[in-house]
């Protein structure tokens, strides 16, 4: 993994202050797996009400910060707050959307099970489903364009109506704050475009969505604000004030041409087989 | 042989046992995590030994706990080979487990040479026996075997019903679960520890046998049968209820045809749950071998009656007006598919009433004409758009277009319309309309 020369200062990467109202704020997070780094003090706070983009190389620690911030992993050092409480107390303001090869789709469950495990938070321990989940797990369903597909079973989905569901579960949480791990990895056109309508359509909302994004070509178009990361914040900021080349090749270790797509997969593709 | 109350217990103690190690093994198979089961009731036997020669009793609470406390500990000491060691999951069972079991034999010695404690029985069990243990239950003379696997499976019966949705979410996506704050390790954990309960309560009057095979099976059985969590259970359930029941039945009847003594009635139980995994395998409504054969067998007849049409419609076709019909056996030599399939097919198409039989021969009715028609014209449609569109030369089109004629959609059909204008297909012969 490239390393920044710590002595030169990211633009925007360190917030003077950490605002209280922040959706979520992160002050100083580092995180390592066998004693190996993953995030090394990451500070941040995103913005309230706007689409954030989380982008970096592979092995940057973008799940790993969803996963940081939503405590699912050890923490070497660092704290997080989520509109300026802890993460326990404001669980039912926060939605995940984890990776979707990340679970077993072959499960015994139908397409509304699954979306009903949004409303499983709200309910708490050992309190029963009744209809009324269902229900609002059928609205949920239906806001993505899937509620025909309710009763079927998971694994008869394709990839993208999988991602749709995995949408839907999010967006019956009823969260203010949500965190997605490529909401839009392998997915076909016109669920990508679904999905960023429902991501914009949660923005008017007021709501906040961060999204771990991996096509740079797309991030002026869907994102207000990004961070790029690579183990540190390279930057932190609106689009189109940290989306630089200067930025971008520090984020991505100066392998990549800007905005060159050829130039990108050759960047992963080396990465993946030199990491 | 005669069916006798001692049968009814044994079957009942069978089935409540095979029911308890079943309900927290379908969980343990929807995690992948089968094999913990394995592990789980191998290392009950070290966790009784131990609890045996730390306390000096053999009280059977003591026992549960101690295998419990075992159980618990396996898991976590599972987790630990498998990430210091940098071993897969499965070999880290291996390690913990083998060598548990090996500790439990080593020390169930010892404590044998002390106490009645026969690791015979611990493996092989003796639900033959548990008849003759009674005890009195609200006033009733009740095995001792069936109270207990009943308590068990009362026990674990509750705990699905309380935690049935943190069941099924920490199973089906952990992450989600905890940022959730449903504790997925913690439920794992309950989960093994009841797995360690069950097994102890079994152990005694099945033997660990048919534990490990009802931990496992009934689980693994009821998920080929069904896509639906709650649905799943249920089979489970009554599949361990099965086995029981058909293990104990082969028992006594198997034996006599063999020439055996007699047979074990706990390794029975779990040889029909074997059996009845294979049942519920063939007969999956989804994935099934007897659905696939019969999905096979269902196209393979359409396309053979579909091919009897188009021929009676050429026939018709080159024909003078007053020719012969084509008989029977024209048909089912123009078809080349076994006789079985040709019989089929030609019920097929009288069925549907699309020919008819007469003397001298088959003929189409007009029902079969009509379908005649649209199954030819899409046959020449695609002989044209194969020639006109693809450039194929017309002498090698007629196979491909014959296999697509059996694989058009409507949609299909209405696109492939647009090369109607010609009126013929690259042979030369006519493309016959399109029907209402």
């Amino acid at each position: 993994m490239p390393q920044r020369d710590p002595e030169q200062p990211a633009k925007h990467a360190l917030g003077p202050e950490h605002s209280p109202h922040s959706p979520l704020s992160i002050h100083d997070l580092t995180v390592a797996y066998d004693r190996r780094p993953v995030l090394w003090d990451v500070d941040l706070d995103v913005p309230s009400g706007k689409l954030v983009t989380v982008v970096g190389p592979n092995g940057a620690g973008k799940s790993t910060l969803l996963k940081a911030a939503l405590g699912l992993v050890p923490k070497a050092s660092g704290r997080i707050r989520v509109f300026g409480k802890s993460m326990k107390q404001q669980r039912s303001q926060v939605a995940y959307v984890p990776q979707r090869e990340s679970v077993d789709w072959d499960f015994p469950i139908s397409a509304l099970d699954v979306v009903t495990m949004g409303r499983y938070g709200v309910l708490g321990w050992c309190r029963p489903v009744r209809r009324r989940q269902k229900e609002e797990a059928l609205v949920a369903l239906d806001r993505v364009g899937m509620a025909d597909m309710a009763a079927r079973q998971i694994s008869q989905l394709s990839g993208g109506q999988q991602q749709r569901v995995f949408l839907a579960r999010a967006l019956a949480q009823d969260a203010q704050l949500f965190l997605m791990d490529e909401p839009l990895a392998s997915v076909d056109a016109a669920t990508e475009e679904a999905i960023i309508e429902v991501l914009r359509a949660l923005r008017t909302e007021g709501r906040t969505v961060v999204v771990v994004h991996h096509d740079l070509q797309t991030v002026p178009d869907y994102f207000d604000h990004a961070i790029l990361l690579n183990m540190r914040v390279v930057a932190n900021g609106p689009v189109e004030e940290v989306f630089t080349p200067e930025a971008l090749r520090q984020t991505y270790g100066g392998q990549l041409t800007i905005l060159s797509e050829a130039s990108e997969r050759l960047a992963r593709r080396s990465r993946v087989e030199h990491p | 042989m005669t069916w006798q109350l001692y049968d009814t217990w044994v079957v009942i103690t069978g089935a409540l046992c095979a029911m308890a190690c079943a309900l927290p093994g379908a969980q343990l198979v929807l995690r992948r995590r089968s094999m913990m089961g394995d592990a789980i009731s191998h290392v009950v036997l070290p966790g009784v030994a131990i609890a045996f020669l730390v306390t000096a009793s053999n009280d059977p609470y003591v026992m549960l706990v101690g295998a419990v406390i075992i159980g618990v500990l396996t898991t976590l000491l599972i987790d630990l080979v498998q990430r210091a060691g940098k071993t897969e999951v499965g070999a880290s069972m291996g390690i913990v487990f083998t060598a548990l079991f090996a500790l439990g034999l080593v020390l169930i010695r010892k404590a044998a040479d002390d106490v009645h404690i026969d690791p015979h029985v611990v493996i092989y069990g003796s639900i033959e026996l548990s008849y003759l243990d009674q005890i009195r239950l609200l006033g009733w003379e009740v095995p001792r075997g069936a109270v207990v696997n009943g308590a068990a499976l009362l026990a674990n019966g509750v705990l699905f019903l309380l935690f049935h949705k943190e069941l099924k979410i920490t199973a089906f996506d952990e992450s989600l679960a905890a940022s959730m704050g449903f504790r997925p390790r913690l439920v794992q954990g309950v989960l093994m520890a009841m797995t360690a309960a069950t097994a102890v309560a079994a152990f005694e009057t099945v033997g660990s046998i048919l534990v490990v095979a009802m931990i496992i099976i009934p689980g693994a059985a009821a998920w080929l049968l069904t896509d639906r969590y709650g649905h799943m259970l249920l089979w489970t359930l009554l599949i361990a209820a099965l086995s029981a029941l058909l293990g104990h039945v082969a028992a006594l009847i198997v034996p006599g045809w063999i020439g055996f003594e007699g047979m074990s009635t706990s390794g029975s139980m779990a040889v029909m749950a074997g059996v009845l995994f294979v049942v519920a395998w063939a007969c999956a409504p989804q994935h099934g071998l007897i659905v696939r054969f019969h999905r096979r067998v269902l196209l393979s007849r359409r396309i053979a009656m579909e091919d009897i049409l188009g021929l009676l419609y050429r026939y018709e076709e080159e024909a003078k007006q007053d020719a012969a019909a084509l008989t029977v056996a024209d048909v089912r030599e123009a078809l080349s598919v076994s006789h079985v399939m040709a019989a089929l097919a030609l019920r097929g198409v009288r069925g549907a009433k699309q020919v008819q039989f007469q003397t001298g021969g088959v003929r189409l009715t007009e029902d079969g004409r009509v379908a005649a028609q649209a199954l030819v014209r899409t046959h020449r449609l695609w002989e044209r758009f194969l020639w006109e569109r693809l450039g194929l030369r017309a002498d090698h089109i007629h196979d491909t277009a014959d296999r697509l004629e059996h694989f058009t959609s409507e949609e299909m059909a209405q696109e492939l319309a647009q090369l109607d204008d010609a009126g013929e297909d690259p042979h030369g012969r006519p493309i016959p309309p399109a029907g209402e």
